[in-house]
């Protein structure tokens, strides 16, 4: 049997190892389009704060991990693939056979269509080659804009900040974190921001780039003054990596690959795992959900399939873990409710500490928090599991805060 | 040899000596706020519930890792953090469904019970024999796994 | 190491939050907790000043011990002048504040002034700020913890606060912390309530350190099996609270029933331990549900109880049936005994009231005593009382005043008064069973000669827990002596008094002593702190601070005179039991009391004895 994992991120790397333990003698062959060994995106702002060398950025640490587990590593790009002949063409020109197929190509970021982002000085913070490009630039004392206060505008921030560098954080949306946290806990971000020194601008659009006469950057702004920047980190969004598909005969969905509960494909013996699968969402319907956990749930699920296995789907939960600048936030699942579900919330602004849940009849569907460190794995439990949380739902909504109590006291673990 | 903590609340009494016990260990200073085993008092109830990692074969925490900074201890299957490696991007604390992995803010890296390398000081330290450390086949371990199936993002047929 | 050395000051008049080192002078001298604490407020309040007025502070002090694995090792101890009492207060808790306070960085709290409208304080990991309280002004112990958690979205915060009653001036409030634990005694809740402090809400995560860890785990593991290996503290306690003592003290005729009218009570076995372990016919469930432990606690004597449903305190009241803090002995004695109150469930109710809005059911319980005697005398009568039929061994008389006084209404507001004032005010001021303005425990000093003697000299009052005599009177420990006897008991009770301040002021409790002595003590603390921590220097340290103690209160303007016992005990005697025939000696013993602590006759520390205690 061989197997063709195209992307060598976390979903393909874990595809691949699942693939060793189930078939101890299948070809596997992982094909990364990037220099240096199979890393973590999920780890560059810690190289750029300076936490770690880019080693430590490594998905795989022990040395000839791959090869020790007869895991064939590829430097090159799926350019096409060709269902009926069970073929890839490379971008090299070369044609390498499958029999089973991971597309676990992840996704990029997206550029606006803003005059003046081909300019020298504007980067994207995806790749090691683009964290080695901001470090250069990002000094301390420099002027840095960063277009876009999302999940991954916030990740960066804080080692922005690390770097010493005066930093202004413009934002389309009215909030910070606009699809991972609401109103009001993306505006206590928002001051939290501005506590730590830097300038945030909400409902604020990007109308050009222009090169300073100093030497430097300028950026225009829909209102207000334009603001200098040496660099301009521009993260506004992220896409599945589908291009190579196009025209194809697999099945699309949302800018994604549309796989079955079983990350299968609409081709037989074609799988999809991670950023660029559009998969069973856990709470309802389909989605591409581009979080690590579930490149992790994906790669290892597809894999049991592809070797011959049964292993169905329960759905990836949307959850992230945000730090920004010292303060935590996460988001699990369907956060704003459902029409006719109860809202629990306690909110301290002054403290920065904010949870909100959403309930569906007796059962938790989804939550924010801030500032909140303690056991908040137990929310993905709570949701996933899909207990019934009897008398503990009132007790929640008199006090959200208390979701470890809940859990425990819901599990064997009190029994 | 996968082994285990097996906890027995109704002996519980709630003094917090593993938690004493178990920072101490590990942080070097009584800090029961860093401590990996956590005991929950259900105030209302009488009843006192201690509460750590069960060592799952989900391993979500491991798995969620994007570094490989959690590993498995082969001589009793316990999820060892390595703090060289864990960068601290918090993705296992929201990834355990069982919120047993937390987040220092102190050190910047995550924390969890890692069976102190097989002699478990909150045992030694429980004056009440609430926490036993015994292979996991004699333990109620099925009972926690058979918990933590309900979360399992895949459910395998004859796998 | 062991002290933080870091105290924080807290201006209410101001506003103002801040910082100051630890005086490790004083610390090497007072040791810390009550013994510091101590020398804090009598160095920076004037004695005479009144408790309720701004110049009067209120400290929270915690032991070098407390936050350390060393068994119990979770006390603080609130210092202040009582508004009881008038004369020096130090109020011990348990529970899971005081290791909160020193793992957020702090060995002391020192509130000065008066806030303008009610605050509370939050502490987080070495910030500390004032926050509006007037939201929860006018709310229970139990809705202000509750409430404080989930306003800062953090079940985690450890939370000390007072009820209504310490806000509308009862004269005995406490200051509750975790839900039922308390600084009882003396008023220091009333205190609190008079500087508009309605709470003070910590959350602590860095850590506690000792001087020499590898000496320290050692001494402490010691420690433990000693307190396991015994049998009040590894078997009676744990399995039946201090609740184990209401039998045996009744046997002995030392359990003072009915306002000391009696020795003895009949209804003893009906509120004992054994009584709580009983099934009971609605549910066939016991009123004990568990015992509990406060912070680090190996022996775990707490009591966690329900009330029976069916009963009338509760059956259409579902907020009180669960599970919470149980009766201990000095409360049954108080609620039971000394009203004659024979009801399991409205003790347990009435407790429940007391830990919920927060006063000492010692001082409630003596008082209705009191109030009913002078009920049955005819000094009271329903006019009085808002039509409270007060008979002794009235439940329903009892719960209803509970809840009166919780809120400071009616006759409640006037049982508020402690039974000092309360006698005071119907001119029968020989029924209030008090010294120095504070009511008695759960021994009768007829019957047990050495805690007459105790309740004399305490500094804070008549207190059983400044020299628990009762542990050789009664129950053999370290030896035995006879509790009939007055001969040896000034020794026995100067004794006592040293070694339960040098454990006041380390950071456990007091109840280790039922195993430990200072040898098996002075190796942890040795091994904690800095310093020279024999055994001999201890001693040193507790009789200083004893002495401060009543330096204090001869400043207040107390004098011997006010060392001596209401007249029942002195005149009448004893009419049941082993102590039949028997009045309290104290005048045989308190002479020798004063010589041996090298006072003059009138009860003052000669410049001798100060001199050589660095006073």
């Amino acid at each position: 049997m061989k197997y063709v994992i195209a992307g060598a991120g976390p979903a393909g790397v874990i595809a691949a190892e699942t693939l060793r333990k189930a078939d101890p003698k299948g070809t596997i062959v992982l094909i990364g389009d990037e220099p240096e060994a199979p890393y973590s995106r999920m780890a560059i702002p810690y190289v750029l704060s300076g936490g770690i060398g880019e080693d430590g950025t490594r998905l795989r640490k022990t040395p000839g991990h791959f090869k020790n587990l007869s895991i064939h590593v590829l430097r090159d790009r799926v350019a096409k693939v060709l269902p009926k002949k069970r073929q890839v063409i490379l971008a090299g020109g070369a044609k390498t056979p499958f029999d089973r197929l991971l597309i676990a190509t992840g996704s990029r970021p997206v550029k606006p269509p803003v005059p003046g982002l081909n300019l020298t000085g504007v980067h994207h913070c995806w790749t090691l080659a683009d964290a080695r490009n901001i470090a250069e630039l990002a000094q301390p004392g420099a002027d840095v804009v960063l277009m876009g206060a999302g999940f991954i505008g916030c990740i960066i921030l804080e080692s922005l900040l690390a770097r010493g560098v005066n930093l202004t954080v413009i934002e389309m949306e009215d909030r910070m974190v606009p699809r991972m946290m609401n109103e009001t806990a993306g505006n206590m971000l928002k001051s939290w921001c501005q506590k730590k020194g830097v300038a945030v601008k909400t409902k604020t659009r990007v109308t050009g780039v222009k090169k300073s006469n100093a030497g430097g950057l300028t950026v225009h702004l829909n209102k207000g003054r334009p603001v200098n920047a040496a660099l301009i980190v521009v993260a506004t969004g992220v896409k599945s990596n589908t291009g190579f598909l196009k025209g194809g005969s697999v099945r699309m969905q949302d800018g994604g690959v549309a796989v079955d509960d079983h990350l299968q494909s609409s081709i037989d013996g074609i799988y999809a795992a991670g950023d660029v699968a559009c998969g069973p969402d856990f709470s309802g319907g389909w989605a591409v959900h581009a979080i690590q956990p579930t490149a992790a749930e994906h790669g290892r699920i597809a894999a049991i399939n592809m070797a011959g296995g049964d292993a169905r789907y329960q759905g990836s939960l949307i959850m992230n873990v945000l730090d920004t600048a010292g303060l935590i936030s996460a988001s699990f699942g369907n956060w704003p409710g459902v029409n006719g579900g109860d809202i629990a919330e306690t909110v301290d602004k002054g403290h920065f500490r904010y949870t909100r849940l959403a309930f569906e009849d007796d059962r938790l569907i989804g939550a924010l928090t801030l500032g909140l460190t303690e056991h908040v794995g137990v929310i993905r439990g709570l949701i996933q599991s899909r207990i019934s949380l009897g008398p503990w739902k009132k007790k929640l909504i008199a006090n959200p805060s208390s979701v470890m109590e809940a859990y425990v006291a819901l599990s064997p673990a009190a029994a | 040899m996968q082994k285990s903590l097996v906890i027995y609340p109704d002996k519980c009494t709630g003094c917090l000596q593993c938690e004493l016990a178990c920072s101490y260990q590990a942080e070097g200073v009584f800090n029961p706020a860093k401590s990996r085993i956590k005991v929950f008092n259900f105030h209302d109830q009488g009843r006192f519930v201690p509460y750590t990692c069960t060592q799952c074969d989900e391993a979500w925490c491991l798995h969620a890792c994007p570094v490989d900074a959690i590993t498995v201890d082969m001589t009793n299957g316990a999820k060892v953090v390595s703090d060289d490696v864990c960068v601290g991007c918090k993705v296992c604390t929201i990834a355990c469904p069982f919120g047993t992995v937390n987040y220092n803010q102190a050190t910047g890296k995550v924390i969890k019970c890692d069976l102190c390398g097989g002699d478990p000081e909150c045992v030694k330290a429980c004056p009440t024999d609430a926490i036993a450390y015994m292979d996991a086949d004699l333990t109620g371990l099925e009972k926690m796994r058979a918990w933590a199936a309900k979360t399992d993002a895949a459910l395998q047929a004859g796998a | 190491m062991a002290w933080t050395g870091k105290i924080l000051r807290v201006d209410l008049t101001k506003g103002t939050c801040t910082d100051e080192p630890l005086n490790m002078d004083w610390a090497k001298k007072y040791l810390g907790q009550r013994g510091l604490g101590t020398k804090y407020l009598c160095e920076e309040i004037d004695p005479r000043v009144n408790p309720l007025s701004p110049k009067n502070k209120l400290i929270m002090a915690t032991g070098p011990l407390t936050g350390t694995n060393a068994s119990t090792a979770g006390r603080y101890s609130v210092i202040t002048k009582g508004a009881l009492t008038g004369a020096i207060a130090c109020s011990n808790s348990g529970g899971f504040f005081g290791n909160e306070m020193k793992n957020a960085g702090y060995d002391m709290i020192i509130f000065e002034g008066r806030a303008k409208t009610p605050v509370y304080l939050l502490v987080r990991d070495g910030k500390a700020e004032l926050q509006d309280g007037r939201g929860f002004w006018g709310k229970s112990v139990w809705d202000t913890e509750e409430g404080i958690k989930k306003k800062h979205g953090d079940p985690l915060i450890r939370v000390a606060s007072i009820g209504v009653s310490g806000e509308k001036g009862v004269k005995f409030a406490c200051i509750v912390n975790d839900m039922h634990r308390a600084a009882g005694r003396s008023g220091v809740g009333t205190v609190m309530g008079s500087k508009n402090l309605k709470a003070v809400a910590i959350r602590g995560t860095l850590g506690v350190t000792v001087d020499n860890p590898k000496k320290f785990m050692s001494a402490v593991a010691k420690g433990k099996q000693v307190l396991a290996d015994n049998a009040v503290t590894g078997q009676g306690l744990p399995a039946m609270g201090t609740q184990v003592l209401m039998n045996v003290i009744n046997e002995v005729g030392a359990l003072p029933t009915r306002n000391h009218l009696a020795n003895q009570f009949d209804g003893a076995a009906d509120i004992s331990a054994e009584a709580m372990a009983e099934p009971r016919a609605s549910d066939g469930k016991p009123n004990l549900v568990t015992n509990a432990a406060c912070f680090a606690c190996t022996i775990a004597c707490g009591r966690i109880s329900t009330i029976d449903r069916t009963h009338y305190t509760v059956a259409k009241r579902p907020q009180y049936q669960i599970a919470s803090g149980g009766l201990e002995y000095e409360a049954a004695w108080a609620l039971g005994a000394a009203t004659g109150v024979d009801d399991l469930d409205a003790l347990t109710f009435a407790n429940f009231i007391c830990n919920e809005q927060g006063f000492d059911p010692i001082s409630f319980g003596a008082t209705v005593g009191a109030a009913m005697e002078m009920y049955e005398k005819g000094v009271l009568t329903k006019k009085h009382t808002g039509g409270i039929a007060l008979n002794f061994g009235n439940a329903k008389a009892l719960t209803k005043l509970a809840e009166l006084t919780g809120q400071a209404k009616g006759f409640g507001a006037e049982i508020g008064l402690g039974s000092k004032l309360l006698c005071a005010k119907y001119k029968r001021p020989a029924l209030a069973m008090q010294v120095k303005g504070q009511e008695f425990p759960a021994y009768d000093g007829r019957g047990i000669q050495g805690m007459g003697l105790t309740y004399a000299t305490s500094n804070r009052g008549a207190c059983h827990l400044r020299s628990y005599t009762v542990a050789s009177e009664i129950l053999g420990i370290p030896e035995k002596t006879d509790p009939l006897a007055t001969k040896g008991k000034a020794g026995l009770v100067i004794a006592f008094q040293n070694a339960t301040s040098v454990v006041d002021s380390a950071g456990i409790c007091v109840f280790t002593t039922f195993a430990w002595s200072l040898d098996d003590i002075a190796p942890q603390i040795d091994a904690a702190c800095a310093g020279d921590w024999s055994v001999d220097n201890l001693l040193l340290v507790g009789e200083r601070i004893w002495n401060l103690e009543r330096k204090f209160n001869l400043d207040a303007g107390f004098t011997g005179k006010d060392d001596t016992l209401p007249k029942r005990l002195l005149k009448d005697a004893a009419k049941t039991g082993p102590a039949k025939g028997l009045t309290s000696g104290l005048h045989k013993m308190l002479p020798e009391y004063y010589q041996l602590r090298g006072w003059s006759k009138d009860g003052v520390p000669s410049n001798k004895t100060l001199s050589r205690l660095a006073l």
